[in-house]
């Protein structure tokens, strides 16, 4: 499965973006937001950025009010998950103009479809910038 | 209710306008979105398709952020999904996906929908449908949608293509046969050269090479060129992980491949692929010396890195080693030490996990001490990781690696004392535990439950109940062992008591009422009605302390170790406090509680009566009274002394089965299902008693424990030598005159300064890691009661699920088929080296129509290659059914050992096999 979930949050703990590459109900959807959610926001700067949780790992990362967590499976290189989170606020950077919680807000689905075109069943399938963001930009003309 | 009128569509909130709404919160957040919900369910049904698809969206909003059911919302959806613009399909498309799952009821009506746009000639919309088909494909969806799969994984345009290979994982998961469809074009794909497609192909591979490695050891080849030329990270971390699996399965190929790994660690600027390197090297190549040194080398760096990141990473990859290299964490002992200050609780638990490993036999009782120290000043949480830890490494294997019983039972009660201690449980499970299992320490055992009892201040803490309870029922049950019954008793009855929950006051009750029998036998049966003789329970006679002799045929024994005597008014008094404390209990509300102190006083009207009465009086009418409570007390007491051990796992398997009781009876089917999996005896339940919990969980270790019971065997002889002989034996530490001067825990250096313990851990596993034989074991490790027979558990072989299996089992059907090699069953990864000899005659028999199975499915298989696109679709459903009757034939003689098998068949037909291990090499070349 690789990635399990992917989930961008704001300080206050408010879900901002969910995607699930598993299916599940919405009350294990809430309470998984609710444990992991108390579990990362409450650590700090100093302290590493992956959390055991569960049967699986959460690599994190916050940038200015937004965490973004991915859940993935134990034998997940954390490292290039970071990366990845990485990339992705970069790519939405790029396509936004100096990303914020706002721009996620109001554009969720543009989001979800940017996820989708890194992302697909758990893995990852693209990591260029230029070819992620082509067909959302080809879209937004139609 | 009807449709909205036209003015509702007009004027519909769009999203924004919802989002919006939510962030003024001008009614609250619930009203508003219940009241944003009506609108939707309103605005749903219209029949315009813009007004449906802006409802949908504005629900999977709420849906995704808000956790509000949409399943209400299904058939809109696939409305919504028919529509011919682009933008409705993919409000439709992302809805689908956030909201279907296998169980939605209109799941069937999608097919078409998938499959018209699968097979469109708009690039996007083949795109949307492979990402929604990868999201909510089920069995049914997989089947019927193979085909275009199947030829979009040789589509022209590479986007769509890559979305096709990572659908394909989804596809073979849900449904195993569609692997002889397009296993072949998937492998096709790896030899392709742009970057887009092989990450996604290579994502798949890794993942199904997770799930069951074997299957794809003829492709390593092919993984060898990409880990070889791989510009790209993403790629040559899959590829790393895919050899990961791989390398342990084929040595020749670890061989092969260490050095280009190597090469990469070296080369390398990507701390990603720099530790996925590391991470191959440490879980799949440790026989390689230098391979491992290498990156032992780079996890140093790792270790003293600022990031917090690294440094986690560093210890979890360390811990990976430390079961194979030990060396490699003592060389590293000063940074795993520090961490445990470190102020990431996660990089604290790494490194408390390391230090554990480093725990052994020499030099336990010095890391414990430190870590207790540790465990002080930490905060509760990692308090209790630290004593968690602790308690189970050392009672690993039935305690294994503790020689020095008295240490670890005092260890126990310290640790007990520690404020933040919440391990109440467990210590009560060992103390108990090791009650039964160790004689010898028996006597520790009391004194340190003892000192647990009589502190009144413990009584307050509701986590150490379980340790009070499991202190109140040691000092009862081995009572012979108290320095001071009465004292034992007065603690046992302390007022505080009433803060205990009643099943423990309980056994506190139960307690009270051995120590007073024990009393009242010394002062009475065995010591007579003599004021001032001192009770004796002579340390020497507990072992054959038994209901036969106990009477009296200690008392000649001299040592001593009760030093109050136990007098006459002693008694008297005794048994007023008996009356005084329980006689409240009498009206408690839990009726264990109310009975237990019931017989407790009944018992003590008994013997008040007859034989207090006598204390003062003459000789003769004492004697005539006497003799009633004598019997009564001597009766009670017998009853007590019976001991209690540990119960064997497999004691059940001992009892004959009753003539007349089936037991198999409507099980027989599963011989079948499980015939591979053989317990090592046919029936080793356990019925794990209450209070033995502990005992079922630790003999289910027992197995990994052979090697080292030797030595244990050999020093419990001796000690038992020891026993029987003590006259010839020169006096040591333990003598037969108790003494409580054992050799301190800690050298005396240590002692001192608790303040620097990082530096002192480091000196001490320095010192210990050296394998010496610490010559300061004045005693022998004592006898720790194991049940030999438990040694077998019932081995727990994970049977694979059925569908990974005959999905790894076509794929071996593809891969080994296009190499002219038979199948090789997937059966034959589970070892099944006991049934070998049962086996072997029913082995020649069933060759034959084996072979022929076996010679079907391949055939099939191939033809189907054959077959065109059109005729596959025609035929899957009849080949279907021939893979199920094979499978089914497979299973039958699936008892068969398969290895054996293949070396028949290949005797059989030498021409069409060469053995499948030379094969792998030549891949390679």
């Amino acid at each position: 499965m690789g990635i399990r979930f992917i989930l961008m949050v704001n300080k206050q703990g408010q879900t901002r973006l969910a995607q699930y590459y598993e299916w599940l109900t919405l009350e294990e959807r809430r309470a998984l937001e609710g444990e992991i959610v108390r579990k990362c926001l409450a650590r700090n700067e100093q302290q590493c950025s992956f959390v055991e949780h569960r049967n699986y790992k959460i690599v994190y990362r916050r940038y200015a009010s937004l965490f973004f967590l991915v859940g993935v499976d134990n034998d997940e290189n954390e490292l290039a998950i970071l990366e990845f989170i990485h990339l992705l606020v970069e790519t939405m950077d790029r396509h936004f103009g100096n990303v914020c919680e706002l721009d996620i807000m109001f554009h969720l689905e543009k989001a979800h479809f940017m996820l989708e075109e890194m992302v697909m069943n758990g893995c990852i399938v693209e990591t260029s910038k230029a070819n992620i963001l082509t067909p959302v930009q080809l879209l937004e003309k139609t | 209710m009807s449709g909205p009128s036209l003015m509702d569509s007009l004027f519909q909130r769009t999203l924004e306008d919802l989002i919006k709404g939510l962030r003024q919160q001008l009614i609250g957040e619930q009203a508003f979105i219940s009241k944003a919900l009506e609108e939707i369910r309103k605005e749903i049904k219209s029949t315009d398709l813009s007004t449906k698809s802006t409802a949908l969206l504005k629900l999977c909003y709420l849906s995704n952020l808000h956790f509000h059911d949409m399943s209400f919302a299904a058939f809109h959806a696939l409305e919504v999904l028919s529509s011919p613009r682009f933008s409705h399909k993919k409000i439709a498309y992302h809805a689908i996906s956030l909201s279907f799952h296998d169980s939605t009821p209109v799941l069937l009506l999608i097919t078409n929908h998938l499959r018209k746009d699968l097979t469109s000639t708009n690039e996007f919309e083949v795109s949307l449908s492979l990402q929604c088909l990868s999201r909510i494909a089920n069995v049914d969806l997989a089947r019927d949608l193979t085909p275009e799969v199947f030829t979009l994984l040789s589509s022209n345009k590479l986007y769509v293509r890559k979305r096709a290979v990572a659908v394909v994982l989804r596809v073979f998961e849900k449904y195993p046969d569609s692997v002889r469809v397009c296993f072949k074009r998937l492998v096709e794909n790896l030899e392709n050269y742009d970057p887009q497609i092989l990450s996604a192909v290579v994502g798949v591979f890794s993942e199904l090479a997770c799930k069951d490695p074997r299957s794809y050891l003829p492709l390593a080849p092919e993984f060898y060129k990409i880990l070889v030329d791989s510009k790209s990270n993403w790629i040559s971390i899959k590829v790393l992980k895919i050899f990961a699996k791989l390398a342990p399965l084929e040595p020749r190929l670890a061989n092969r491949v260490v050095e280009p790994i190597c090469d990469l660690m070296r080369k390398t600027g990507a701390k990603s692929l720099l530790f996925e390197c590391v991470r191959t090297v440490v879980t799949s190549f440790s026989e390689y010396e230098s391979a491992v040194r290498l990156a032992v080398g780079k996890i140093r760096e790792f270790l003293v890195d600022e990031d917090p990141n690294l440094k986690y990473l560093g210890l979890h990859a360390l811990s990976i080693v430390a079961s194979k290299h030990l060396w490699v964490v003592s060389e590293n002992k000063e940074v795993v030490i520090k961490s445990l200050s470190d102020p990431d609780p996660n990089i604290k638990i790494e490194s408390l996990r390391l230090v554990m490993a480093m725990v052994s036999e020499h030099n336990v009782a010095e890391i414990s001490k430190v870590l207790v120290n540790y465990a002080l000043k930490s905060d509760p949480l990692f308090c209790n990781e630290i004593l968690g830890s602790i308690l189970s490494t050392c009672s690993r294997n039935v305690y294994e690696i503790i020689v020095d019983f008295d240490w670890y039972v005092s260890l126990l009660g310290e640790m007990s004392r520690i404020p933040h201690c919440q391990m109440g449980e467990e210590i009560e499970n060992q103390l108990i535990d090791i009650g039964l299992r160790v004689k010898d320490v028996r006597l520790e055992l009391v004194r340190v439950a003892r000192d647990l009892l009589i502190d009144p201040a413990l009584l307050g803490n509701s986590f150490l109940h379980r340790v009070l309870s499991a202190a109140a029922w040691v000092s009862g049950e081995y009572v012979e062992f108290s320095r001071n019954p009465l004292e034992l008793m007065e603690a046992l009855l302390q007022p505080r008591t009433s803060l205990l929950p009643p099943s423990i006051m309980a056994i506190y009750i139960q307690s009270a009422f051995k120590v007073l029998v024990f009393c009242l036998h010394t002062c009475f049966v065995r010591g007579g009605s003599t004021a001032g003789v001192s009770a004796s329970a002579s340390y020497e006679s507990f072992d054959d302390l038994s209901v036969e002799n106990g009477a009296g045929s200690t008392v000649a024994h001299g040592q001593t170790c009760t030093s109050a005597p136990i007098t006459n008014e002693s008694i008297v008094n005794l048994l007023k406090l008996v009356e005084l404390a329980l006689s409240p209990l009498l009206g408690s509300h839990d009726v264990e509680v109310q009975e237990r102190a019931r017989n407790l006083l009944g018992f003590v009207d008994l013997i008040k009566l007859e034989a207090l009465n006598s204390s003062g009086q003459e000789e003769n009418d004492s004697e005539q009274k006497g003799v009633e409570a004598t019997k009564i007390i001597r009766l009670v007491h017998d009853a007590f002394s019976k001991e209690l051990g540990p119960v064997s796992l497999s004691a059940q398997g001992k009892v004959p089965v009753p003539d007349g009781l089936t037991l198999n009876e409507n099980l027989g089917d599963l011989e079948t299902i499980c015939s591979d999996i053989e317990l090592p005896s046919s029936n080793t339940f356990s019925f794990g008693y209450p209070s033995e919990e502990k005992d079922v969980s630790s003999f289910s270790n027992l197995q990994i424990k052979e090697d080292s019971g030797q030595s244990n065997e050999s020093t419990s002889l001796l000690a038992e030598h020891r026993k029987r002989h003590g006259l010839y034996y020169l006096p040591s530490g333990k003598s037969e005159v108790i003494s409580n001067d054992y050799p301190p825990a800690n050298d005396p250096a240590l002692q001192g300064d608790n303040n620097d313990t990082a530096s002192d851990l480091v000196k001490l596993t320095a010192e210990s890691l050296v394998p010496k034989r610490k010559p300061n074991h004045s005693k022998p490790r004592p006898v720790v009661v194991k049940l030999d027979e438990a040694d077998e558990k019932p081995v727990a072989v994970k049977h694979p699920e059925s569908r990974d299996d005959s999905l790894s089992g076509a794929v071996r059907d593809i891969l080994f088929g296009s190499e002219d090699i038979l199948p090789t069953s997937s059966r034959s990864n589970l070892p099944s080296s006991n049934r070998k000899g049962k086996e072997k005659q029913h082995m020649i028999t069933q060759v034959e129509s084996k072979e022929n199975v076996v010679g079907d499915g391949n055939s099939s298989s191939r033809r189907r290659k054959d077959h065109s696109h059109a005729k596959e679709r025609r035929h899957r459903k009849k080949n279907a059914e021939e893979r199920n009757e094979t499978d089914r034939k497979e299973k039958e003689s699936s008892s068969n050992h398969p290895r054996r098998h293949k070396s028949r068949q290949r005797a059989v037909e030498p021409l069409k096999v060469p053995p499948q291990t030379s094969v792998i090499p030549d891949f390679l070349l």
